[in-house]
């Protein structure tokens, strides 16, 4: 009888691991790496293995030579940290400025809080916001880099955002560009991440149908960026940008969809995640339409990771037989 | 009615595994030796009726209710007292038990043993009480509650609507399932007559959609037998649909407050392997000995899965080499389903009125895996039917702060599991959820002394 285990219930589990949940997101973000290597070539093929590599390589050096502990890599949290802030990040980026976004990242912001499940902030975007403050001039030149496909006469320099910033709707209109036309996001410059916006949410919708995540956040960062611009461009066309720009630009879709909705920094209610979505959204078009900054989806998440542990304290899902 | 109903909060879906769905009751030959525990019940322990050395008949009393909840234990073999005292439990726990030697199965005077289907209703629902207690009937359905205490809640008490559990939403247990199907009006029979006790009320047998066998045979019952108010409820399939509080959201749209009893919002909610008991004892005036059990498990090939009349009192592994022995990639043994059963710690334990199943199962598919960090997901959360935190309940319980503990209502949990099941990190949520229950618990019980 000793050889047989001896355990309370329940005696199954379901075959969801850490692992299998990081690896959903590894695949959801799949389509979009491809067609950015595509479109941006070798520098980008670049970026994305070196930020990938230098991520599970820091945390398996921190676990293993300063913590003393088992390596946590095997979860593929650090291979999606390195992937999302690849992502983020124009093609250009010289690699030295990737390694110190892997240690911002995983060094700063995600082991010494404690490693995973510990961070207040996301490792990804913490590291975005720090590089972009720290090295604006590199950080903010989205000059396409030659890729192996001809998909763009992008605007060198400046995403559209950027032009935004600088010299309004009217700058838009001058370069040619129909900000309430769908068409012309087809075209333009950004970080490697914004330019496939149709398959950044082609993989979330992968995302939803495995049920690695719900989709309250994204929704109300969408409706609530969508609302806010639409009033806004109906009371100014001339001023402010419309719906459609507001959520086509930028890094809006992929940070919605993939670092908002980070199991670690988001609230865990459904109500919880829907406040903070909309938190989300009112910041990112403060940002965009009153910032110095062209963008503001970075620095809205950061934010609002903040008050992730008082929307947690806050929002409680209903109980059974409990008014 | 067409419409499939389910709960309103968390739940999971497992895979079914009703492996041994096709395999027809099979009825156990007896062993030599049969030990009878006392604890066949929720509540006190039954106090034996019969000294060393007693000849017994099959059906005999041999054990008097040992409180108010408490139950009747009879006989399940005719033969001679062996021995009283303690022996190990399926957990090794020591419980008292009455050693009978088989010597044949000479069943005591009065008891209708044909298969003669008896439709007609005593009209006397104090006699009919009486019939289910003195035939020592229990729940079946996991909690082994006395059923007399259950159909009498008192004159306070408005029950509204009976539900029959046949939801079995466990994996693998395919008894209920099977005795649906083999003993559909017997059951029909047994609900109208706790129907009758419970004043006529509107009475419902609801099935999981994932039984549609079962579904077809109840209806097709229902429409031969005489009796008024009895309809079929499909539900969809999903765990834990079968415990009575999420039964009773299912089928009524009501929640039972936490403490109260089902009762309270006019719920009384019986397993269909009750129904059968009551109608045993009712009817042919048979005493609770035999209950229907599945051998099962993912590392037992098909043929051979059975499903058993067993009696009380048969060693587990009686049954299991009757069975044809322990499957070699066994790593645990489990009695119940892989979701709420016990592992079997001791399995020369014996069989008692609530045994469901003997489940084999492999280790890849038993194993817990290796705890790492807490991710914050929330599926616990989104899987816990009872609307708890259990990652935050971990937290509290770690911290020890009972107060929270309470305040975050830890003493509703009804240990399904689903949490620790949800877990990608493989933390012990429910274990720890447990141990700050019985601590909550404890803490509720003694102010309340004061």
């Amino acid at each position: 009888m000793d050889k047989y285990l001896v355990s309370p219930n329940p005696h199954t589990h379901s075959s969801v691991s850490t692992r299998s949940l990081m690896r959903d997101v590894l695949i959801a973000l799949a389509p979009a790496s491809v067609v950015s290597v595509l479109v941006y070539g070798w520098a980008e093929l670049s970026i994305i293995a070196s930020s990938v590599a230098f991520c599970v390589l820091l945390e398996w050096a921190v676990t293993r030579w300063l913590l003393k502990k088992p390596s946590t890599i095997g979860d593929l949290s650090a291979a999606v940290t390195g992937l999302l802030l690849a992502l983020n990040l124009p093609s250009s980026t010289p690699i030295w400025i990737v390694l110190v976004g892997a240690v911002v990242a995983i060094g700063v912001a995600k082991m010494s809080f404690g490693g995973l499940g510990q961070n207040i902030f996301n490792p990804a975007i913490t590291a975005r916001v720090f590089l972009l403050i720290s090295f604006p001039q590199q950080m903010t030149d989205w000059t396409p880099s030659p890729g192996f496909i001809h998909a763009s006469d992008a605007i060198s320099g400046a995403t559209l955002l950027g032009k935004y910033s600088e010299g309004g709707v009217d700058e838009l209109v001058r370069l040619g560009y129909d900000p309430n036309n769908l068409s012309m996001f087809m075209e333009i410059g950004g970080s490697a991440g914004e330019i496939s916006a149709a398959l950044l949410l082609l993989g979330f919708v992968y995302l939803l149908v495995r049920k690695v995540v719900k989709p309250w956040i994204p929704l109300s960062i969408f409706a609530t960026v969508a609302l806010m611009s639409g009033i806004f461009n109906m009371v100014d066309p001339e001023i402010y940008t419309g719906p459609v720009f507001n959520l086509c630009t930028g890094g809006l879709i992929l940070g919605a969809c993939f670092m908002a909705t980070d199991y670690v920094t988001s609230p865990m209610s459904n109500w919880g995640g829907v406040i903070y979505g909309v938190g989300i959204g009112v910041i990112v078009m403060l940002v965009r339409y009153f910032g110095s900054y062209p963008e503001g989806v970075s620095f809205a998440i950061l934010i609002m990771n903040m008050a992730t542990p008082l929307l947690n304290k806050l929002c409680h899902q209903k109980k059974y037989g409990r008014a | 009615m067409s419409k499939k109903v389910t709960f309103s909060i968390g739940g999971i879906h497992p895979d079914d595994n009703k492996i041994s769905r096709n395999c027809a009751i099979e009825v156990l030959p007896l062993p030599g030796t049969m030990y009878v525990s006392m604890a066949q019940h929720l509540g006190a322990p039954a106090k034996p009726v019969v000294a060393v050395g007693d000849k017994v008949l099959t059906g005999q009393v041999i054990a008097e209710p040992g409180g108010f909840i408490s139950a009747f234990v009879h006989s399940p073999a005719s033969g001679t007292v062996k021995s009283i005292g303690p022996r190990k439990d399926l957990a090794g726990n020591p419980m008292t038990h009455i050693e009978i030697e088989v010597e044949g199965d000479e069943w005591v005077e009065g008891v209708d043993l044909s298969d003669t289907l008896v439709t007609e209703i005593p009209a006397d629902s104090a006699a009919i009480l009486d019939k289910i207690k003195s035939c020592g009937v229990v729940g079946l359905g996991g909690a082994t509650f006395p059923t007399h205490v259950k159909l009498n809640p008192g004159p306070q008490a408005r029950p509204e609507c009976l539900i029959l559990n046949g939801a079995e939403c466990e994996p693998f247990l395919t008894s209920d399932y099977r005795i649906l199907l083999e003993k559909t009006r017997e059951i029909i029979v047994g609900a109208a007559i706790m129907q009758k006790v419970l004043g006529g009320i509107r009475t419902v047998i609801a099935i999981e959609e994932n039984k549609p066998e079962a579904i077809k045979a109840v209806k097709a019952a229902l429409a031969e037998l005489p009796y008024d108010n009895i309809t079929v409820l499909t539900m969809k399939k999903r765990y834990p649909q079968g415990g009575e509080k999420q039964l009773i959201d299912a089928v009524m749209k009501r929640q039972v407050k936490s403490g109260a009893l089902p009762v309270s919002v006019g719920a009384v909610v019986q397993n269909v392997g009750t129904s059968l008991a009551v109608y045993e004892a009712v009817q042919k005036n048979k005493p609770l000995i035999t209950n229907v059990l599945t051998v099962t498990g993912d590392c037992l090939p098909e043929e051979k899965q059975h499903n058993y009349l067993f009696r009380i009192g048969m060693p587990l592994s009686y049954i299991a080499e009757v069975a044809g022995g322990i499957p070699e990639t066994a790593a645990k043994i489990v009695s119940g389903g892989p979701m709420m059963g016990k592992a079997v710690a001791n399995a020369d334990a014996s069989t008692v009125k609530g045994s469901s199943s003997i489940l084999y199962l492999s280790e890849a598919f038993t194993k817990r895996g290796e705890e790492s960090a807490c991710i914050r997901c929330g599926r616990c959360a989104d899987a816990c039917p009872m609307g708890l935190e259990p990652f935050l309940l971990r937290r509290l319980y770690n911290a020890g702060d009972l107060e929270a503990l309470e305040e975050n209502a830890v003493q509703d949990c009804i240990e399904c599991g689903c949490c620790l099941y949800s877990c990608p990190a493989n933390i012990p949520l429910l274990d720890n959820i447990r141990m700050a229950k019985g601590q909550v618990m404890a803490a509720i019980r003694s102010r309340a002394k004061k």
